[in-house]
């Protein structure tokens, strides 16, 4: 069990909600819905929720992920058909995350964050396969609001302290780590299995975050679009650690799978996936940036053999923050964008030219990779109307 | 005799935050400064409040992570910034006082968030010319 393996942002991922509009639809009043998205979704560092958590309230939300959210108000039950775990991580154990964690999360619940996390207006510009497409409800036209962000200050607090925990303890299980990074501890540990509990927890607050950010975006659409549903297409996470059925040399065993910037990617069939979607396959959701495109695919039944059923999770950066300030700067970016038809609101202009889009690889040749791979197959192409950044 | 200054180096996704100084608790301190650096402007920030921090760890480079770590819980738990560190070393103990103001978005126009010290190419080394020189890479 590795703490690195995981990383700082547990359960960091994406969802997708599907909004019956069309672009035709949505230009009307583009400016209007990207300036109330941005008055309603508290974005960047420093920003707070409207949300904020007291014992026993949050060791309730990290017990129950977005299965709480959903319980105190924040969006749909039908939301957790199509949520991982059905939007609960069982075996989360609260008591296993410091205070620390927990103080750090009492402000933060329905918070973007920063960096490459955002919420995307987008139309679906491509359709590759209109069989799953038709089948995940995704036309040629559709536009689709997609979040992505993880579990917050608790998520990167757990991150840190069992990082150092296992580094620590790691003689006395005789693990030698070649890097410190690579914080490892035995699964049947007393060490692991604190991790597995608290990370679990992590998990639930990931979920739950995105619920209320969904429940958020539901009310400004509601606002500009009274009759949009705004169903929940997919919520699946590429920072975790879980455990999972997979053939290992032709025998059928438990694993835990880590998966750091991967997604999970369960094929047709899979007995995790709802009725609806398990005709198609699991929806694997890839990020861009900004003025990039994002895609949606589906799980393959290769990518089990492959790969444990995992695909990739984005396109990762072409250049340092450093390098993407000297060459750009974030009222330009914006300016160009603009022009391009895409309105970027952020609180940082700095932070608008560090995530550029052309500081990122290009995501389109990830996604083709993967699709090459048999890892997961390609279903739509989708390009940003709207883009909040923390 | 090494001169106190921090600099960033460049890490695939994430970045590289490294402090120098003539002793092991000024390289601490620029290493803290060069990671508000990665937030904003550090000339920026106001030393207007005060709050001391206390870490202990079984090394010197658990203790560099330990200590970049207390700093990013504390500008998330507050919700501030930080411009000055002062630094005090027994053994693998430091203690610190940290300056710095809560966080106003449209003057320190803030990038990004740090999630937390990492220990890749996390080091603590004396240089050649008797000083001392502490970095790691910062997930962001």
């Amino acid at each position: 069990m590795s703490a690195g393996g995981v990383g700082f942002d547990i359960s960091c991922g994406v969802r997708t909600l599907l909004t019956g509009l069309t672009r035709k639809d949505v230009e009307s009043v583009k400016k209007a819905l990207a300036d109330s998205l941005y008055r309603q979704i508290p974005a960047g560092v420093g920003s707070t929720g409207r949300v904020h958590l007291e014992r026993p309230d949050m060791d309730a939300m990290l017990r129950g992920g977005a299965q709480w959210a959903v319980s105190q108000g924040f969006g749909f039950a039908e939301d957790l058909n199509r949520i991982e775990e059905h939007g609960c991580m069982n075996g989360a154990e609260p008591e296993r995350v410091s205070e620390q964690a927990k103080r750090r999360q009492k402000d933060e619940m329905g918070t973007l964050g920063s960096g490459n996390h955002y919420l995307e207006v987008q139309e679906v510009t491509r359709v590759y396969d209109g069989r799953i497409a038709g089948i995940y409800g995704l036309r040629h036209g559709d536009v689709v609001v997609t979040i992505h962000c993880g579990s917050r200050g608790l998520g990167h607090q757990i991150g840190a302290d069992f990082l150092k925990e296992m580094v620590v303890a790691a003689p006395k299980y005789h693990l030698e780590l070649p890097e410190r990074e690579l914080a490892s501890a035995p699964i049947n540990s007393p060490t692991g299995q604190k991790y597995l509990g608290a990370m679990r927890a992590g998990i639930n607050c990931a979920l739950a975050n995105r619920q209320i950010l969904t429940h958020l975006t539901r009310k400004v659409f509601a606002h500009h679009f009274p009759t949009a549903k705004l169903a929940l297409l997919y919520d699946v996470s590429h920072n975790t650690c879980k455990v999972e059925e997979h053939l290992l040399d032709n025998k059928r065993r438990p694993l835990y799978v880590h998966r750091k910037g991967a997604t999970r990617a369960f094929g047709p069939g899979h007995p995790e996936l709802c009725a609806e979607l398990r005709a198609a396959g699991q929806p694997v959701l890839i990020g861009g940036s900004m003025g990039t495109c994002s895609y949606i695919l589906a799980g393959t039944t290769e990518s089990e053999g492959e790969a444990f059923s995992s695909a990739v999770h984005g396109a990762g950066r072409a250049m340092s923050r450093h390098e993407a300030t000297r060459r750009w700067q974030g009222r330009q970016v914006m300016d160009e964008l603009a022009g391009r038809g895409i309105l970027i609101r952020s609180p940082s202009a700095r932070g608008v030219a560090e995530e550029a889009p052309g500081a990122y690889k290009d995501v389109s040749a990830v996604v083709e990779a993967a699709d090459h791979a048999h890892l997961a197959r390609m279903v739509a192409k989708l390009e940003p109307l709207i883009c909040v950044k923390g | 005799m090494t001169a106190e200054h921090w600099e960033h180096f460049h890490h695939q996704a994430d970045i590289g935050v490294r402090g120098f100084g003539p002793t092991k608790e000024a390289a601490f301190a620029q290493t803290a400064l060069a990671l508000t650096g990665v937030i904003t402007d550090p000339e920026e920030v106001k030393p207007q409040e005060m709050v001391p921090v206390v870490c202990e760890a079984p090394d010197d480079e658990l203790l560099l992570a330990d200590w970049l770590n207390a700093l990013v819980y504390e500008m998330a738990h507050r919700k501030m910034l930080f411009h000055r560190f002062e630094v005090k070393m027994t053994g693998h103990r430091l203690q610190a006082t940290m300056w710095g103001e809560t966080v106003d978005v449209a003057r320190h126009q803030p990038a990004v968030e740090i999630k937390g010290a990492t220990y890749t190419e996390l080091r603590v080394r004396p240089t050649e010319d008797g000083g001392w020189v502490a970095q790691c890479v910062v997930d962001v």
